[in-house]
C-alpha cells in the first residue's frame, strides 16, 4: 500500500497533539506502520503548529513536504491557506472556519484574509469547510474542536467506525470521554 | 509490548531497560522529555539539576559509585557542561554513563543550530546517532555497556526531528544491573597533571578500539542495491529522507556511531560504487573525515548546511544534479500569502506588565532564556540582547561598566526564576564584587516555563511534583551581595513603575523580583474574562499595546476574546476612558 499523508494544522494550545495521538493510536491498531512528526517547545506559545501523520506498509520519512499530502485537517482557517501547498494534486482540505487573530493582525501590520478559503476553492483546491466550534460548544467545551475535525475526517476514511471510537477511548481521560464522543458523533455527522 | 513513541520516550525505555539507576538533567527542548518519561519509574532517582554542569556531574558521582546514569540536555546545555565531559573522557566509568545531547537543526526552539558531532570528536568519546525511535530505544539501551566496556562516556545524540516524531517500538525488558563494587583509584579519578598524563595514552589506545569496533557493529550497516550509479552515505533522520526518495534501489552506507568512525567500511564503501554523496544535517563532520580519507564525495556543495532537511530538499538537490527520479509529487497549487504566526506570550502572562512598564519608560533591557525571550518582538519590542542562559545578569555589568553613569540608571537585566538558578546567581556575584550600580529583574512565574512547565529548585517542588526545599530568592540575592531586593506584582503597572523608577535611581546594584506563577499552572485559577464596552471605547489603541492575544480590533474598537482573557486585569489600568472591566456579556 502507497503511504497516505496526513497533516494537522492550527494554533498552538488548540489541541492538535490529542488529535495526533488519537489517529496515530488508530492507525497503529489497524496494523500500519506509522510515523508521527510533531514539534514542541516555543510553537506551543501560540504560535502555527504543525503534525504530520504518515501510515502505509513501510513509511519512512516522518515529515510531509510541498505536494505529497492526502488529507489537511485545520483547526483554523488562516493556517489552512499556510499550508495549502503541502496538499497533493487532488487532495482534500478539511477546515474549521473559526477565526484566530495572530499577532501581527492584532497589531494592525497585516490584515485577516477573510477570503481566503474562497479564493482557494476558485483555484481548483477540494476545501471542505464548515463551523467546528459550535458544535463542540454543544458537546460541552470549546476545547472539543480538535475531536470533531477528527470525526469529521473519519467519516473521509475507510476505517470502521468502531475502531476510532475504541482508538478514542485509549487517548481520551475516562472523566472527559463523553464530551470527547459526543463530540466525534457530531462531527462524524456533518 | 509494542507501542507508538516519541523518540524521547524511546530513549527513556531503552535506558531504563538498559539498567539506567539514576538520571540527572536540566529541561531543553528538544530533550525534555527524555527525562521526564523516566521521572515516572520509581525505581530509579531521578531529579532536575541546576543546570547541565550540575547534572553531568551528579551522573559522574554515580558512575563513580558504580551506577549505571544518565543526563540530558539540549545541544547548547553541553556547552555548559562541556568542562566535566573532556575531563570525564579521561576518567573514564565505573557504571556506565550516558549523555543524551538534542540537537535543533531549523532552531524550533533555540538560539543557534550548533552540531554536537564535534563534541565527541573533539572529547574523544564515541557517539550514537539513531534515525528513529525503534533505533532510539535499541542504541539507548545498548550505550550502557559500550560505556562499560569502553570505559568512557557515551554520547547519544538526537535531534528535533527524532526526538519528537513517533513510530513504533518494541519494548522489552529491564536489565538488573547491580551496582558495580566501589573502591579508591586515584591514578582514574584524581585528574591532577600526574595522573591525567597517564590517561591520555589510555584515551586514544580506547579511540583505536572503538574504531575497530565501528568496523564491525550494529550501528554501521551498508544496505547494497543493484545499482551502483553512486551511493550515499548518510545518519540520522537524513537516513529516513534518502530511503522515503530511493527506498532500497540506491546502496547506502548509514552511519549509526558518527565518532569514531570506520575508514575501511567508508573506503570499502566508496570503492563499490560509481559517484559518492554524503548527506549529513548541519555541519560537514562525516563529509570531512571521508574527505581526509582521499576519497571523493559530494556533500555541503549540494546539501546546506543550515537547517534541517526533508525528502523535498534532498530530492530537489538530486534533480539538480541531473538525476530522474520516480513519483516527484505534484502540489495542487501554490499557497496563498498570508500573514505570519509567531509564537507569543499568553493572555495574561505575567512577564507582560513588566514589560510594558520597561517599554514605556525606553529601559534598555538585557534579555536571557526563556518564555520572556518573546517579549523580544512586536508590539513590545522590549529586548536589547539575548545570548545564553544567564548572560543577560553578567551582560549588564559589563555594559554598564563600559559606559558607567549614561546607562546604569536606564538599563536592566531580565531572567527568569530557573535561568537564575542555572547561571544567573553567578553574574549577581559579580555585579555586587565588582561593583557596577546595575539592576537585575527577576520575572519569577515559579515554574521552567518555555520547556513545559518543569519544576526547579525555587517553585518548593521536585521533579515528582512532591515537596522539596524552596530557595529564597530574596534571602540568596542578599546574600551574594545586594542590599536591595523588592518584590513587585506585575499585574499592577504603579508598583511596577514605582519599583523600577526608584532602583534605577539608587546608586547600587539591585534585584527586583517581579513575582506572580504563570497562568497556564494548574493551580493558577482564571478570573473571569473582561469585556471592553464598545459605547465607551474611543479606538485610541493604547490597550493594544501589550501586544495580548485576547485583545484586537475590529471595526475601530478593541475587543477582548473571552476563550483567552483570564482576567488579569492590565489592560484595564491602561484605559484612560475606563472602557475594561466588569464581565463579558
Amino acid at each position: 500500500m502507497k503511504t497516505t499523508s496526513v497533516m494537522i494544522v492550527g494554533v498552538g494550545g488548540q489541541g492538535s497533539l490529542l488529535a495526533s495521538r488519537l489517529l496515530g493510536t488508530l492507525l497503529t491498531d489497524e496494523g500500519y506502520d506509522v510515523k508521527v512528526s510533531e514539534v514542541h517547545g516555543m510553537s506551543q506559545r501560540g504560535g502555527s503548529v504543525v503534525t504530520y501523520v504518515r501510515f502505509g506498509d513501510r513509511v519512512y520519512s516522518p515529515i510531509v513536504t510541498e505536494g505529497e499530502c492526502d488529507y489537511i485537517i485545520s483547526f483554523e482557517k488562516l493556517e489552512a491557506a499556510r499550508y495549502a501547498a503541502c496538499l497533493k494534486k487532488g487532495g482534500k482540505i478539511i477546515v474549521n472556519t473559526q477565526e484566530i487573530d495572530p499577532m501581527p493582525v492584532i497589531i494592525g501590520a497585516a490584515e485577516y484574509p477573510r477570503n481566503v478559503l474562497d479564493d482557494m476553492k476558485a483555484a481548483g483546491y477540494d476545501v471542505d469547510d464548515f463551523d467546528a466550534l459550535a458544535p463542540a460548544l454543544e458537546a460541552g467545551s470549546a476545547k472539543a474542536v480538535n475531536i470533531v475535525l477528527m470525526g469529521h475526517f473519519a467519516a473521509c476514511m475507510d476505517i470502521p467506525k468502531e475502531h476510532w471510537v475504541s482508538a478514542l477511548e485509549k487517548v481520551v481521560k475516562p472523566k472527559f470521554l463523553e464530551m470527547n464522543m459526543k463530540a466525534f458523533n457530531l462531527g462524524y455527522g456533518m | 509490548m509494542k507501542k507508538l513513541l516519541i523518540g524521547n520516550e524511546a530513549v527513556a525505555w531503552g535506558l531504563y531497560n538498559g539498567g539506567l539507576g539514576l538520571v540527572s538533567s536540566y529541561p531543553g527542548t528538544p530533550s525534555t522529555e527524555i527525562t521526564e518519561f523516566l521521572a515516572l519509574h520509581d525505581d530509579i532517582h531521578a531529579e532536575w539539576a541546576p543546570n547541565e554542569k550540575v547534572a553531568m556531574e551528579v551522573a559522574f558521582g554515580a558512575s563513580l559509585a558504580g551506577m549505571r546514569s544518565v543526563c540530558a540536555m539540549k545541544h547548547v546545555g553541553l556547552n555548559v557542561a562541556a568542562d566535566p565531559l573532556f575531563t570525564l573522557s579521561y576518567t573514564g566509568v565505573t557504571g556506565g554513563m550516558v549523555v543524551c545531547v538534542a540537537d535543533d537543526p531549523a532552531m524550533h526552539s533555540s538560539q543557534n543550530e550548533q552540531d554536537s558531532r564535534h563534541y565527541a570528536i573533539a572529547a574523544k568519546v564515541p557517539m550514537l546517532e539513531p534515525s528513529d525511535s525503534a533505533e532510539a530505544y535499541a542504541f539507548a539501551k545498548s550505550a550502557f555497556a559500550l560505556s562499560e566496556q569502553y570505559d568512557t562516556p557515551v554520547l547519544l545524540r538526537m535531534c528535533t526531528r527524532i526526538a519528537h516524531s513517533q513510530c513504533v517500538v518494541d519494548i522489552g525488558e529491564r536489565e538488573k544491573t547491580p551496582l558495580k563494587p566501589y573502591f579508591k583509584q586515584p591514578e582514574k579519578y584524581i585528574m591532577m597533571p600526574g595522573y591525567a598524563k597517564k590517561r591520555h595514552p589510555v584515551v586514544e589506545q580506547r579511540t583505536k578500539a572503538l574504531k575497530a569496533l565501528a568496523e564491525d557493529c550494529d550501528y554501521n550497516r551498508v544496505e547494497w542495491a543493484d545499482n551502483r550509479d553512486f551511493g550515499i552515505i548518510t545518519s540520522g533522520c537524513s537516513y529516513l529522507y534518502v530511503k522515503e526518495i530511493f527506498g532500497d534501489s540506491v546502496p547506502v552506507l548509514k552511519i549509526g556511531m558518527p565518532n569514531p568512525l570506520p575508514d575501511q567500511l567508508i573506503r570499502d564503501f566508496a570503492a563499490g560504487v560509481k559517484k559518492l554523496y554524503v548527506i549529513e544535517e548541519l555541519d560537514p563532520v562525516l563529509e570531512n573525515h571521508i574527505r581526509a580519507l582521499g576519497l571523493e564525495v559530494t556533500g555541503k556543495g549540494l546539501f546546506s548546511a543550515i537547517g534541517e532537511f526533508s525528502q523535498k530538499t534532498i530530492r530537489d538537490a538530486f534533480i539538480s544534479e541531473g538525476i530522474r527520479l520516480d513519483n516527484v509529487p505534484e502540489a495542487q497549487g501554490e499557497a496563498p500569502a498570508v500573514p505570519g504566526r509567531p509564537p507569543m506570550m499568553c493572555a495574561g502572562c505575567p512577564h507582560r506588565g513588566m514589560y510594558y512598564t520597561l517599554v514605556k519608560h525606553h529601559i534598555t533591557v538585557l534579555g536571557d532564556i526563556g518564555c520572556y525571550t518573546l517579549g523580544a518582538v512586536p508590539p513590545l519590542n522590549a529586548l536589547d540582547s539575548t545570548l545564553c542562559m544567564g548572560a543577560s545578569v553578567s551582560g549588564i555589568h559589563g555594559f554598564n561598566a563600559a559606559r558607567g553613569a549614561e546607562t546604569e540608571g536606564k538599563t536592566v537585566a531580565v531572567i527568569g526564576d530557573s535561568t537564575f538558578m542555572h547561571s544567573g546567581m553567578t553574574g549577581l556575584v559579580n555585579i555586587s564584587y565588582n561593583a557596577t550600580n546595575s539592576t537585575v529583574i527577576i520575572l519569577d512565574n515559579s515554574i521552567t516555563g518555555m520547556t513545559g512547565h518543569q519544576q526547579n529548585p525555587t517553585t518548593g517542588y521536585n521533579i515528582k511534583g512532591d515537596p522539596a526545599a524552596k530557595v529564597n530568592l530574596e534571602a540568596l540575592c542578599k546574600a551574594l551581595g545586594i542590599n536591595r531586593v523588592r518584590v513587585v506584582d506585575p499585574y499592577d503597572l504603579k508598583a511596577c513603575e514605582e519599583a523600577v523608577l526608584e532602583e534605577l535611581a539608587v546608586p547600587e546594584p539591585s534585584v527586583i523580583i517581579s513575582r506572580r506563577p504563570c497562568v497556564l499552572l494548574k493551580y493558577v485559577k482564571a478570573k473571569p474574562a473582561l469585556a471592553i464596552v464598545p459605547d465607551i471605547c474611543r479606538g485610541c489603541r493604547k490597550c493594544m499595546k501589550l501586544g495580548c492575544p485576547a485583545i484586537s480590533f475590529r471595526d475601530g474598537k478593541a475587543r477582548i476574546d473571552a476563550t483567552l482573557c483570564v482576567g488579569c486585569g492590565v489592560c484595564g489600568q491602561l484605559c484612560a476612558f475606563g472602557a475594561i472591566g466588569g464581565k463579558q456579556a
